[in-house]
């Protein structure tokens, strides 16, 4: 053996980063990966546009309902309807990351968990917002819509924020069904969340479907999206949206901490 | 070898441990993983972790990285707490199988994990040590496993730790893989970094190691340079052609000064012992035994009946 030629050191004390690792590197890549998904930028960015053009495209658009009109009403349906697919699918990633072992993998790193959680929770907001606004400038350029600016800026933020609920679904969903069929599974559900939520075709109120329907994750969150538009908001809508919320995130809690357990 | 092991007694006192385990245990429910260690890693060292599946290396080295912690006793990183030890980067990790995210490309990924950190090196810098320039645009789901594990080291580089450790790091590479993937940890090691690796592949603890850690059930059986772990199992093996040997040839054989067993295959006999010059005197002149060789105890040996032993010992 010979002596190294050059003499071993060890560093000193280093300082920890800023915000537990929370930038605009991670953010910004974050955001690539998802627009990279095709799966995600077609269902829900151009899908709810395309639905949009189809539903407000008939007759009986003109229509008045509270404070707009039915092509308004079907703009806010089609934004929740993004939106929701977007947090859906940004929640699943983060249990799809663990199954992959990528948080492992950032457990050797000085990145927070908090601030982790907060650049995925940032990055469904934007692309949330994202599918909000396609689904709006869809609509402006259509030029049917009617609804007075401030309403209609309640409903796009309303959607938006109630499209949370599904990022816990996804986050639940991601981590009960393995791997990447995690979103084959919530697009149609989510599909048939949103025909039962009244987001697709007017379920009559009274009936026995409507009486199941509104019972469903998405029928709450429609009612309170699309309340600045009709003007009311029933109660049974938001006992439905928080009720829901509650159920995902205690099921999402319940699998990350076994999830935790176990790794 | 480029690389010593800092004994000396001006670095043991100037400079702390770079890893200190002090009688670490680590149960699992019933299951006991690791049942007691003590380890001193000093600055410079290149320590291979080395025993069989399941003999607790994964374990210790995951309460090194503060991903799990010991049930009893302590475990300092740096003279910190592992997880402390990590927050600053100054201690890295190519494990078995961190996961890597398909959709990004490498260059992608090495930016994700710098970013994480504030004592970094650059992109460049860091994918050409690792050998991946030629590579930074491919997508990781393209890459082949031995690319995967150079990107996972050239994530563990990044932060310039003082400490790498690597769990079982060529598992699954063939052997140019395997090859490009030490050459490169052994440039980094000769500018002094500390390593740690975990193998149950005797030539690499072999090959790149100054210093071997044999662990088995979860302790330490023996702990030295490569030499000295040979020097443990002590004697030779003699094999002969034999045939027609009947019990009481082998019964001779077994009675024979220092023999410590018999194996009668077929047409063939192999005799351990400490007297190889006996067992071939009697071999050649009292049977029909013919072919003879006799070879002394390899790294492999000395680590089956190091780790062997332990196994009989009872739980």
């Amino acid at each position: 053996m010979t002596t190294p030629a050059i003499p071993v050191t060890t560093t000193g004390p280093r300082a920890t980063p800023r915000l537990g690792g929370f930038n605009r590197v991670l953010l910004s890549l974050e955001l690539r990966r998802m627009l990279r998904n095709r799966r995600t930028v077609f269902f829900s960015l151009l899908f709810p546009a395309a639905l949009f053009f189809a539903f407000a495209g008939s007759s009986g658009g003109d229509e008045r309902v509270g404070h707009g009109n039915v092509s308004a009403y079907v703009m806010v349906s089609m934004a929740l309807y993004g939106a929701a697919l977007t947090t859906a699918s940004a929640g699943s990633s983060v249990a799809l990351e663990r199954s992959v072992g990528w948080s492992r993998q950032l457990r050797l790193t000085p990145l927070h968990p908090l601030a982790y959680i907060a650049t995925k929770a940032a990055c469904a907001l934007v692309l949330g917002a994202l599918a909000v606004a396609v689904v709006n400038v869809a609509a402006v350029l259509q030029g049917r819509a009617d609804l007075p600016a401030g309403r209609w800026l309640a409903c796009a933020l309303l959607a938006l924020l109630c499209s949370f609920v599904f990022a816990a679904l996804g986050l639940f969903v991601g981590y009960v069904v393995p791997g990447e069929n995690a979103m084959q599974l919530l697009g149609p559900g989510l599909a048939l969340f949103a025909f039962l939520g009244n987001l697709f075709i007017p379920i009559t109120e009274g009936s026995t479907l409507w009486h199941v329907a509104s019972v469903t994750p998405m029928f709450g969150v429609a009612e309170i999206s699309r309340a600045p538009l009709t003007g009311e908001l029933p109660w049974y809508a938001v006992v439905n949206a928080v009720g829901w919320l509650a159920v995902f995130v205690a099921g999402a809690a319940w699998r990350m901490s076994k999830d935790t357990a176990r790794g | 070898m480029n690389q010593t092991s800092t004994l000396s007694p001006q670095s043991a006192t100037t400079r702390p441990d770079v890893v200190r385990l002090q009688q670490v245990r680590r149960t699992f429910g019933d299951v006991e993983a690791v049942r007691g260690i003590d380890l001193v890693v000093r600055p410079g060292e290149v320590v291979a972790f080395l025993g069989p599946n399941g003999a607790g290396k994964t374990t210790t080295l995951d309460m090194v990285l503060g991903l799990g912690r010991p049930t009893s006793g302590t475990v300092q990183v740096l003279g910190l707490d592992p997880r402390d030890a990590v927050a600053q980067g100054r201690v890295a990790a190519v494990m078995q199988s961190g996961g890597l995210l398909k959709d990004l490309t490498v260059a992608e990924t090495v930016r994700y994990v710098r970013s994480l950190f504030t004592h970094v090196r650059d992109v460049d810098d860091v994918l050409a040590r690792a050998g991946l320039t030629a590579l930074a645009d491919r997508r990781v789901g393209l890459c082949s496993g031995g690319e995967q594990q150079r990107l996972r080291f050239a994530l563990a580089l990044l932060s310039d730790p003082d400490l790498l450790l690597l769990d079982e790091p060529t598992t699954g590479m063939d052997v140019e893989g395997r090859r490009t993937f030490w050459n490169a940890i052994r440039d980094d090691a000769r500018h002094g970094r500390t390593v740690m690796f975990a193998t149950h592949y005797l030539e690499e603890a072999d090959a790149y190691a100054d210093r071997i850690v044999l662990v088995s059930g979860g302790r330490i059986v023996a702990d030295g340079t490569a030499a000295e772990i040979k020097a443990r199992a002590v004697g030779r093996t003699v094999r002969a052609t034999l045939p027609d040997a009947d019990d009481a040839t082998v019964a001779e054989i077994a009675a024979l000064p220092g023999v410590e067993g018999v194996d009668g295959r077929g047409s063939s006999v192999v005799v351990h012992g400490t007297d190889s010059d006996a067992v071939a005197r009697h071999l050649l002149t009292r049977t029909a035994a013919h072919d003879l060789e006799i070879v002394g105890r390899g790294l492999e040996d000395a680590f089956l009946s190091l780790t062997g032993a332990d196994e009989r010992t009872p739980a």
